[in-house]
């Protein structure tokens, strides 16, 4: 078994997840200029909401499958709601305050919906069914999974319409518009708020497909998983430029490539003295390094204008 | 009631404060369908600031506001844009990394409707529309005489070509009302010149203009109407020559002994 290649296939899966996550970060930065730190919380939530719908329809003979869109549909659509219900009640009485007051409040959101997730679904961790086929695969030398193909390629497509959506239709427009100017889009006639809960939305209902990928690719499910995740996505974002789409996207998956390699070799390069355990401080590493040397990102900020 | 429905936007006593300062007290104007009105006054007079309220930025303090018949109070700028009030502004706001045809696409927005459901699917419907808006968008860069390809970033156009596009995107919103907060500024004498002969046909077009200017040329060769406004106030109204030589009017651009 190649070790590299191996490694490489672990980066790209892992990476897909940051991409998708960092996505939601990325588009309400560029339209608020705001760090929506409860973010990652989103993400927990949604993989919570589609445990609890696969316990429900277990019963129910339905095809695995079935019950795995019936449970993304779900999840999706609390999500939707629950990103809309924390812009309108957290982030938009505050939108004209010092910067420092949202990002506050960010933070207090997380750790709400924390709290409120393990009061619902108790502190224990959960096992998430295997509702995807799991027959393995050798790939040149690495082993890869129907689930972690799954990943990629989902997220690949989930990518690929934002793009299509941001730069080729209307709603794309004003959030573009909004992003550079809100005034000046105002005064074209657009909606302001109704494009800020439109980007909340799209960002939660993101997060709520990578919710669910992590679950089905761990099977672990657990009401503190967003937390973590949410910074390492948030790291994604930063590396690719905040703000900026494709950045995310880029960032996303170096992230990942980037923990996995370095999990991967870091036994051998110090010699036995680090361990793969030490996988997390690659992330962090990377954002320090970012933000000493290239503070703008990779690809820079292109989406939005304002610092 | 036929002098009513002749009266476009109709704004009186209107007052506006920051903190102490009174920036409009009690100003009030009648501008009628398809004339050009000019609105000078010395820098600091509230010109922007009228326009700002007349284009939702702010919320006045006092008066009435009417446009095109409907009373609007507190009212957001996308709901009067909506009404059909377009502007520019005087230090030049387009959207800088979008290309100029996207710019004037965006002053689409508020005459189309695909929503995000249509912008998912790209349904047969939401493709017409897409082409639709395009191919005006286009047909307002030519109109506003943009030559550059229109895939150029806004921010790479040329000063006076950024002018022009911040029109073309006002004009895309079909405003009954073309709000301009001084488009000749910075301008040579040519392209001032052919800044005028675009308000005319924009004006000959059915739209009504309302202009801030410091050229006066071009507000005494443009004009139908002018009114100045001095600390807030309206000093003075009526058309170009005779506000020209109204003794107030030369008081507050010379000095206060003058009259």
């Amino acid at each position: 078994m190649d070790i590299l290649l191996q490694q490489i296939v672990n980066g790209l899966v892992q990476g897909s997840v940051y991409a998708l996550v960092a996505l939601g970060y990325t588009m309400v930065y560029g339209i608020l200029g705001l760090i929506n730190f409860a973010h990652g919380e989103v993400v927990m939530v949604g993989a919570m909401v589609a445990l609890t719908m696969t316990q429900l329809l277990a019963a129910s003979g339905l095809p695995p499958l079935v019950i795995l869109l019936i449970a993304l549909m779900t999840s999706a659509g609390v999500c939707m709601a629950l990103g809309y219900g924390i812009e309108r009640i957290a982030y938009r009485p505050l939108r004209n305050a010092p910067r420092l007051a949202p990002l506050i409040t960010a933070i207090g959101v997380s750790i709400v919906l924390q709290n409120l997730a393990m009061m619902f679904w108790g502190r224990e961790y959960h096992a998430f069914p295997a509702l995807l086929p799991h027959s393995t695969h050798m790939l040149a030398g690495a082993v890869i999974n129907d689930v972690q193909i799954i990943i990629v390629l989902v997220a690949l497509a989930v990518m690929a319409c934002l793009l299509l959506l941001v730069h080729r239709t209307r709603l794309g427009r004003a959030m573009r518009a909004v992003a550079e100017n809100p005034s000046a889009a105002a005064l074209m006639g657009v909606n302001i708020n109704g494009v800020i809960s439109v980007t909340f939305m799209l960002g939660s209902a993101l997060a709520a497909v990578a919710g669910i990928m992590v679950s089905a690719n761990y099977g672990i499910v657990h009401y503190y998983m967003g937390a973590i995740l949410g910074l390492k996505a948030f790291t994604a974002a930063v590396l690719g430029g905040i703000g900026n789409l494709r950045g995310a996207m880029l960032g996303g998956l170096l992230l990942g490539l980037i923990e996995s390699l370095g999990a991967g070799y870091i036994g051998d390069l110090s010699g036995g003295f680090f361990g793969s355990n030490y996988q997390d401080v690659f992330a962090f590493f990377v954002l320090i390094i970012v933000l000493i040397f290239r503070p703008s990102g990779l690809m820079g900020e292109r989406v939005a204008e304002r610092a | 009631m036929t002098a009513a429905n002749n009266v476009l936007l109709d704004l009186s006593g209107v007052g506006k404060r920051f903190g102490g300062l009174a920036a409009l007290s009690d100003v009030s104007l009648h501008i009628r369908r398809g004339e050009i009105y000019g609105l000078i006054g010395p820098n600091g007079a509230g010109k922007t600031t009228l326009f700002n309220v007349v284009t939702g930025l702010y919320q006045m303090d006092d008066g009435q506001f009417t446009f095109d018949g409907i009373a609007y109070d507190r009212c957001k700028p996308h709901v009067l844009a909506q009404a059909g009030i377009a502007r520019t502004f005087q230090n030049i706001r387009l959207f800088a990394n979008m290309s100029a045809l996207e710019n004037v696409m965006v002053g689409r927005h508020l005459r189309t409707r695909a929503g995000i459901w249509g912008a998912l699917t790209r349904n047969a419907g939401a493709r017409a529309e897409e082409r639709a808006i395009v191919k005006r968008a286009r047909d307002l860069l030519h109109y506003v005489g943009i030559a550059s390809p229109h895939q150029t970033l806004a921010k790479h156009l040329s000063y006076g070509e950024q002018r022009r596009l911040e029109i073309a995107r006002a004009l895309a919103t079909d405003p009954k009302l073309l709000a301009l907060d001084e488009p000749a500024a910075g301008m040579n004498a040519t392209e001032t010149e052919s800044l005028k002969a675009l308000l005319q046909t924009i004006r000959a077009s059915g739209v009504t203009v309302l202009l801030i200017e410091h050229d006066v040329k071009l507000i005494l060769g443009l004009c139908d109407r002018v009114a100045v406004l001095d600390y807030g106030r309206k000093i003075a109204e009526g058309v170009p020559e005779e506000v020209r030589r109204n003794p107030a009017v030369i008081a507050a651009y010379l000095g206060g002994e003058a009259a």
